[in-house]
């Protein structure tokens, strides 16, 4: 009679805050006396800055704990065991008591998630539990139009950032008189600052199974390639623990379900490390064993994909929906939404925010929503400069246009893109021009090189931004900036290079006066750009304790007759390690 | 950080010794697998840490396909190294939640405290550092994987005590 259950969220972030140790800790415990207790395993269920996490269940309510340590979760077992109440230390969510994190989940609407953190993903017996593959048995009679039709209704686009219909894509490549075709699930999730897709794929692999099936019937194809990104080990990992319990299950192979005719197998493959691959016919090249350079569309991958065969590629969130859909009916998730953008969305909140970590909101809530009611605005209180979506390919929206929806088109309109979800947060501190030029530098290292103008034209704009940031800016080099921009928009092939440059159009656009203060006034507003600050120490602060001078690499501090320190200005590299060490804020930047 | 050529072409290890019946053998099993060049360079860098120089000829002769192709693909890729790694691989993400994060700071300690750029080993054939655009763990900023481990939330010392942990349990 197990009344308790308790579970550790063992995601590769939670592995990474120590819950590997935890759930080894319990196990032990657990030995002692299995029969009052079970120990069980899930993934991460969005709380990510309160990792590592233990969810236990009680008389039919949620308790989570977080922010805790091995034996820290081993007393709030011992509390349930021994008193029946549930502890308030450590406690940071609960469908029955106050809890700090409660409106962090309870302003969510899941159905991409819906079973992330809360089945164990490496049993498909619970993820048939919570009425996983009744969507493949509800179409199993269904004719191809008729399935496409259900997902045209329920007005599903690409969530990898293409916004494209879902349907589209499926009917082109239903039309297709061919024998073999292929379903692709892309998780080649390579923009910076974005983990929806490895969150899925290790909270729900099964889910994404489920979604290529459908898929699979819908167009006619016999299998299916996931793509997925080798630095995801553990998505790696659940992801074929997934697909050899749906083979022995017969839930892939031939006839699979029982359904007459209805073969359908599917394989991993994996990425070697190209940001280009995302893009659909650089991933098929990839596939192919070749480089994963893009080519020219059309012909599309819906008509001449994979081995020249008929191939959908939808992303990893895309797929997931697809089962929920089905069951709960497509008006009910067409009922979400905007006019244009229908359903929900997961986003990956990070950087300078108080609660880091997935959301999954409506499409047509405003941004602003979800950065301060639902995280709770900067971690220090900091003013929030501007949210950056869509990563690489996209650009800033500004503290004043936070209040803008979730929505393909009114993002575009602020000259940034819904992209696949990275929501990035930057306070006072971030410098926007230092953020350009991370963005660029990634680009411009991801190039393949195919097109002049990505491959040379980023390298120049590059140059530029290093020489701002350097204080040797001069004020023409902007105008360069934009000219090389729409060189290289309107000149180049794929998405890569035809976005590259919007991050620093967007930061032209809204703090255009960051960049003339780096190159007419030589001042970085953001004390980040290291040529452009000077450290100074404040003789009525300064103790004379020394830490500064031993932590120096430059032999830039030195001390006067009384034990005051000093910076010889010429020695001074700005590595700002006196900065950090000094504990009586007497080092000061400027 | 600046910019990183992230490329050697020219492989710079011949006179590392390498298992060519080994290697030989990894290249005829993967005959016949389609799109398999890959799957196959990954498999012989599991095997060796590296793609030896001598695999490229061996592909050409096995499996009929070119050098010029073999070399292309594996320097296209980040994942394929060229020359022999550490034992571990210490991967410093630079994604952009990091980055806001000060991941630079963590790159320069590591770096200063390892005596070595991305793409280079420690003498002691202990660590290669390698940058990596994300590794999925932003709510953790900033974070590096070792080996198959991740950590996060690091600052300059939480980091260099993690590498002298692995440092003192290696020289045991």
């Amino acid at each position: 009679m197990n009344h308790l259950r308790v579970k550790v969220g063992l995601g590769s972030c939670g592995i990474a805050a120590g819950a590997q140790k935890i759930y080894d800790h319990l196990e032990l415990i657990h030995k002692n006396n299995p029969e009052q207790w079970s120990l069980e395993k899930t993934n991460c269920i969005g709380i990510c800055y309160s990792e590592p996490l233990v969810h236990i269940e009680f008389n039919n309510e949620l308790y989570i704990y977080g922010n805790i340590t091995p034996v820290g979760s081993e007393q709030v077992i011992e509390s349930f065991l021994q008193h029946n109440t549930p502890p308030s230390a450590f406690l940071v969510y609960s469908t029955q008591l106050a809890a700090s994190e409660n409106n962090f989940i309870n302003n969510q609407v899941k159905w991409a998630l819906k079973n992330c953190g809360i089945i164990n993903p490496e049993k498909i017996e619970e993820y048939e539990q919570m009425g996983g593959y009744q969507a493949v048995l509800k179409i199993k009679s269904w004719s191809s139009d008729r399935i496409i039709d259900e997902i045209e209704k329920s007005g599903l686009k690409g969530r990898g950032g293409g916004g494209f219909l879902t349907a589209t894509k499926w009917r082109l490549a239903a039309k297709q008189n061919k024998k073999s075709k292929y379903v692709i699930c892309n998780a080649d999730e390579g923009d910076p600052g974005a983990f929806m897709d490895r969150s899925i794929l290790e909270g729900d692999p099964h889910g994404v199974l489920e979604g290529m099936m459908i898929a699979g019937k819908a167009i006619g194809a016999t299998k299916g390639i996931i793509y997925c990104r080798a630095e995801y080990p553990l998505a790696i990992k659940r992801v074929q623990i997934a697909i050899d319990q749906a083979r022995e299950k017969n839930y892939l192979g031939k006839n699979i379900f029982g359904i007459n005719g209805f073969d359908f197998d599917i394989y991993i493959k994996e990425g070697a490390g190209a940001f280009v691959c995302g893009e659909e016919t650089a991933l098929i090249a990839s596939i192919e064993g070749k480089r994963g350079m893009p080519s020219k569309r059309p012909p599309f991958p819906a008509i001449k994909g994979v081995w020249d065969l008929p191939t959908v590629i939808n992303n990893v969130e895309t797929l997931v929906n697809i089962p929920t859909i089905i069951n709960k009916g497509a008006e009910n998730y067409a009922q979400l939404g905007t006019e244009k953008a229908k359903g929900t969305k997961v986003f990956a909140i990070t950087g300078k925010v108080k609660k880091s970590g997935l959301v999954e909101v409506p499409m047509g809530t405003p941004i602003s929503t979800v950065i301060y009611d639902i995280c709770g605005g900067t971690a220090d209180g900091k003013k929030i400069k501007a949210v950056q979506l869509g990563g690489p390919s996209g650009g800033c929206v500004p503290a004043h246009l936070l209040d803008t929806i979730i929505d393909y088109d009114a993002i575009i309109e602020t000259g940034a893109i819904m992209g696949s979800g990275g929501m990035v947060v930057m306070d006072e501190s971030t410098c926007m021009v230092d953020v350009a030029k991370f963005f660029l530098a990634f680009t411009q290292s991801e190039s393949c090189g195919k097109c002049t103008f990505c491959r040379i034209g980023t390298l120049r704009m590059l140059e530029i931004l290093e020489k701002i940031t350097n204080g040797e800016g001069e004020l023409e080099d902007l105008e360069i900036l934009e000219d090389l921009a729409l060189e290289i928009q309107s000149n180049s092939l794929c998405g890569l290079g035809q976005s590259a440059p919007n991050p620093v159009l967007s930061a032209l656009k809204y703090f255009r006066d960051e960049f003339e203060a780096h190159i007419i006034d030589k001042r970085c507003p953001a004390l980040q750009c290291s040529a452009l600050i000077k450290y100074e120490i404040i003789a009525d602060h300064c103790v004379g304790c020394s830490q500064c001078y031993k932590v120096c690499p430059s032999n830039a501090i030195e001390s006067d007759a009384n034990k005051i320190h000093h910076i010889i200005e010429e020695n001074c590299i700005r590595c700002g390690a006196c900065y950090d060490k000094c504990k009586f804020d007497a080092i000061v930047r400027s | 950080m600046h910019i990183e050529k992230k490329i050697k072409i020219k492989p710079q290890s011949t006179d590392y010794q390498v298992d060519i019946p080994d290697l030989e053998k990894i290249i005829i099993d993967c005959n016949g697998i389609s799109g398999g060049l890959i799957p196959l360079l990954q498999r012989i860098q599991d095997r060796f840490t590296f793609i030896p120089p001598q695999a490229f000829k061996l592909i050409d002769k096995e499996l009929n396909i070119p050098e010029s192709e073999s070399l292309g693909v594996a320097t296209f890729y980040t994942q394929f190294k060229l020359n022999p790694t550490g034992k571990y691989t210490i991967k410093i993400c630079k994604g952009t939640a990091c980055h806001v994060q000060n991941a630079n700071k963590i790159f320069d300690v590591i770096s200063e405290y390892l005596q070595i750029k991305p793409g280079e080993t420690t003498e002691d054939q202990l660590f290669t550092l390698e940058l990596v655009s994300c590794l999925g763990c932003c709510s953790l900023a900033p974070a590096i994987m070792i080996g198959e481990e991740t950590y996060g939330k690091l600052d300059d010392r939480s980091v260099i005590s993690i590498i002298k942990e692995i440092q003192d349990r290696e020289s045991k």
